[in-house]
């Protein structure tokens, strides 16, 4: 299994100075996954990006690439592609023509359908003859995007691919990204927006202070989540209100009886098994639901639950 | 639409090539208008100029060579080049070359490329050849656009060299294509320079603007009165001692030596900034200069050459002080009359005379004869004298001349006006000035031959 993982991290080390980056991380990413990476500013998320972008090397550790053991800087094997830090651009040429010139810089297929397929892929066929001198930063994140999967890359890393999208500009990244990965690539990216990394990774790998506080997949983040906020609409808020005070494992968070909460409906703390039951509880008193969603994502929740002491701490 | 996934089996980076790289620079370089338009004044604004002065009655004549662009189309190619070796290619060279490495500071771009290329020294090969390249682009452009100049407007004429002698369009042209041919080589050293700086202090305006600065005020130094061996050890001398190629013999020693410590400039600039270069953290977006490592090969290198080689040509070309002595003053000057007045004569269709009959001499003064009687100066005051055949009374006729430190002087005749004042004379082409009311002569510096 893990000859085929496309990144195998162990005890993975950096330090700049006398400041540890990274601390014996460990990570696996397999093929065909989307791996996100969380973490506060400077818990090492972009040096670790870096590591698998070939950019620099670890002071420690073993980090191996698409099976390929990589020991020293720029030695990332052939099928990595990405970027840290923004994608890099040249204002005084056309998207098309960046893209040809690093097509060509590669050696690669520069033709011209090859590069009209990966603008096509990331909703700038329009603006592809346009000098990207221009180009808003949603606009120069979707070119670094077509940019990296002209190299028809196995391992795809991305840092903070989406920044600056508008809805449809996230919508054309998120389908990129879905399809690559369902064609077998891995996709590592870091994010600080806890809805895109929702919708698109399957695995997840909290950062804190350079060092793993959490990695796996998405739905064991949240079943190994403690209690959560849910914000509770009814057809009844007062009954729901009591139902809610006498379930057991749950809690009222907000005020009880104010006007805001009545009409708003009311936020419970509960773990899902004691959530499930208050539901069961309004269903059989005849009291309909009508939302019950988290007030903070399950995500955000363990973002900010496990990171915080190290926030507190550093 | 679906993205395509190579094969699964691992595979080691495909290898960009230095010739990829480059040809990737020059995509990027001449996407940059102020590039292009920079090539295309290059390759037009010294033809227009060598054009226009060339209909205008008052030339140059300050400058190089200016005297005679009414006169040959190859002197405006060659005030073109004195122009451009003074200004233009200081501040150009440096600035155009560095900055094939600092505008990837500027975009921060460099983790893009590197993960492109996955080498440093590749890339630092490609954009020195890319930066190289440019700044060739540039000088060609301006010795075609200076010689097409000159002679569409004016033609393909003999050319009055600086020991006075006439030399042939097919001789003319020659040796300025050779001046320029040799001022490549210094502003190659002057681009290494800039790479240099730019790869030194990374982000920093001051990496490129600093060694375009520095350039220029080391051809202003040539026009101080340094010692010769250090006016030699300064890598754009080569810019100037050009000018030794228009005399017979050509004073080919100076001009070897320039060139030769260019090349040392240009590899002493070039290695630094290559080991500065593949030692750079790219991991670090606000790299401005890596402290004690840009003082240790940024700027200590070009100090230590400077010295190096002034020792170096000192040792190899022993010339004290200025290198202008009163007897090589006195030799040049004499040597330039006797040629001019050869051309007077046939030019006022006198009886022809040679060179070796007139047996012109000079005797110079400086400062009416106080102090040394040597260095540049406009204080130099000559009496030059020569015999005609069948003449017993020796003709003598006065000049002032300006001498400058890098051994090019002016002469101005001072009388008897009928030999040296201003007058017209019919020349094939049309009326000129007296050829011996003033021309420019040079004092081979390094010439060691024993006074007398």
């Amino acid at each position: 299994m893990d000859a085929r993982l496309s990144v195998r991290a162990r005890g993975i080390g950096k330090c700049f100075g006398d400041v540890v980056a990274l601390d014996g991380i460990d990570l696996d990413v397999a093929p065909g996954r989307v791996h996100g990476l969380v973490g506060p500013n400077g818990a090492g998320k972009t040096t670790l990006l870096g590591l698998l972008l070939g950019l620099a090397a670890a002071d420690s550790g073993r980090l191996e690439i698409l099976g390929t053991p990589v020991g020293r800087t720029l030695a990332a094997p052939d099928g990595v592609a990405g970027f840290v830090d923004g994608p890099g651009l040249y204002p005084s040429l056309t998207a098309r023509q960046n893209l040809a010139a690093l097509a060509a810089l590669r050696g690669g297929d520069a033709r011209t359908q090859r590069i009209d397929d990966v603008l096509d892929q990331v909703g700038l066929t329009d603006v592809a003859d346009d000098r990207t001198r221009g180009f808003s930063l949603g606009m120069r994140q979707r070119l670094g995007l077509a940019a990296a999967l002209l190299a028809e890359p196995r391992l795809l890393v991305l840092d903070e691919p989406s920044n600056g999208l508008d809805p449809a500009g996230k919508r054309h990244v998120h389908g990129v990204l879905g399809r690559l990965a369902a064609d077998g690539a891995a996709v590592v990216l870091s994010s600080h927006r806890m809805d895109d990394l929702e919708a698109l990774c399957d695995d997840i790998t909290i950062l804190a202070a350079g060092r793993v506080v959490f990695s796996g997949p998405l739905d064991k983040l949240a079943s190994e989540n403690r209690e959560l906020d849910y914000r509770l609409r009814t057809s009844d808020a007062p009954a729901a209100r009591w139902l809610a005070a006498a379930t057991a494992g749950v809690r009222l968070v907000d005020d009880a009886g104010s006007r805001a909460g009545a009409a708003e409906g009311i936020v419970v703390r509960a773990q899902t098994p004691a959530l499930d039951e208050l539901v069961a509880r309004l269903v059989r008193s005849g009291v309909a639901v009508r939302e019950l969603t988290p007030v903070v994502s399950p995500l955000e929740a363990a973002f900010l639950a496990l990171t915080a002491p190290q926030e507190d701490g550093g | 639409m679906t993205a395509t996934l190579a094969d699964d089996r691992p595979t080691a980076a495909r290898r960009v090539t230095v010739v990829r790289g480059y040809r990737f620079e020059l995509v990027k370089l001449f996407s940059q208008w102020r590039v292009r338009l920079l090539v295309l004044a290059c390759w037009i604004a010294p033809a227009l100029f060598v054009a226009a002065v060339s209909e205008q009655s008052t030339l140059p004549s300050d400058t190089l060579f200016g005297r005679w662009m009414h006169t040959t189309g190859w002197a405006g190619p060659l005030v073109t080049l004195g122009f451009a070796g003074a200004w233009a290619l200081p501040l150009l060279a440096p600035v155009v070359a560095g900055d094939v490495f600092a505008s990837e500071d500027r975009l921060g771009t460099w983790r893009h490329l590197l993960v492109a290329v996955r080498s440093p020294r590749r890339i630092f090969a490609a954009k020195a050849l890319a930066g190289f390249s440019v700044v060739l682009l540039l000088v060609t452009g301006l010795a075609c656009s200076g010689m097409a100049g000159g002679l569409l407007a004016v033609g393909d004429r003999p050319l009055i060299g600086l020991d006075g002698r006439l030399l042939t369009p097919a001789d003319a042209g020659g040796k300025v294509l050779l001046a320029w041919v040799c001022v490549l080589v210094p502003t190659l050293a002057l681009a290494a320079l800039g790479i240099l700086g730019s790869v030194a202090l990374g982000r920093s305006p001051t990496g490129l603007l600093l060694p375009g600065l520095a350039a220029l005020a080391m051809q202003v130094a040539q026009a101080l009165p340094l010692p010769v061996a250090v006016r030699l050890a300064l890598p754009g001398y080569a810019f100037t001692a050009w000018d030794g190629l228009f005399t017979a013999p050509a004073q080919t020693t100076p001009l070897l030596i320039g060139v030769a410590v260019s090349l040392v400039w240009a590899v002493g600039a070039t290695v630094p900034a290559y080991l500065l270069f593949v030692r750079r953290d790219f991991t670090d977006a606000a790299y401005d200069g890596s402290g004690r490592r840009t003082i240790a090969l940024g700027l200590l290198p070009p100090v230590a050459l400077v010295a190096l080689t002034a020792a170096l040509v000192a040792l190899a070309a022993p010339a004290a002080g200025s290198g202008i002595r009163q007897d090589k003053v006195q030799r040049s000057l004499a040597t330039a009359f006797a040629h001019l007045y050869r051309l007077q004569t046939e030019q006022l269709h006198r009886p022809a005379v040679t060179e070796a009959r007139l047996r012109t001499s000079a005797a110079c003064t400086k400062s009416a004869g106080h102090g040394a009687q040597e260095g540049p100066g406009n204080d130099w005051r000559c009496v030059v004298t020569w015999r005609l055949p069948g003449v017993p009374v020796a003709g003598t006729a006065v000049y002032q001349l300006d001498v400058g430190s890098d051994g090019r002087f002016v002469a101005d005749g001072d009388g008897p006006k009928e030999v040296n004042g201003y007058f017209l004379v019919r020349t094939p082409t049309g009326d000129a000035p007296n050829p011996l009311w003033q021309f420019d002569g040079q004092v081979d510096l390094l010439d060691t031959t024993s006074k007398g």
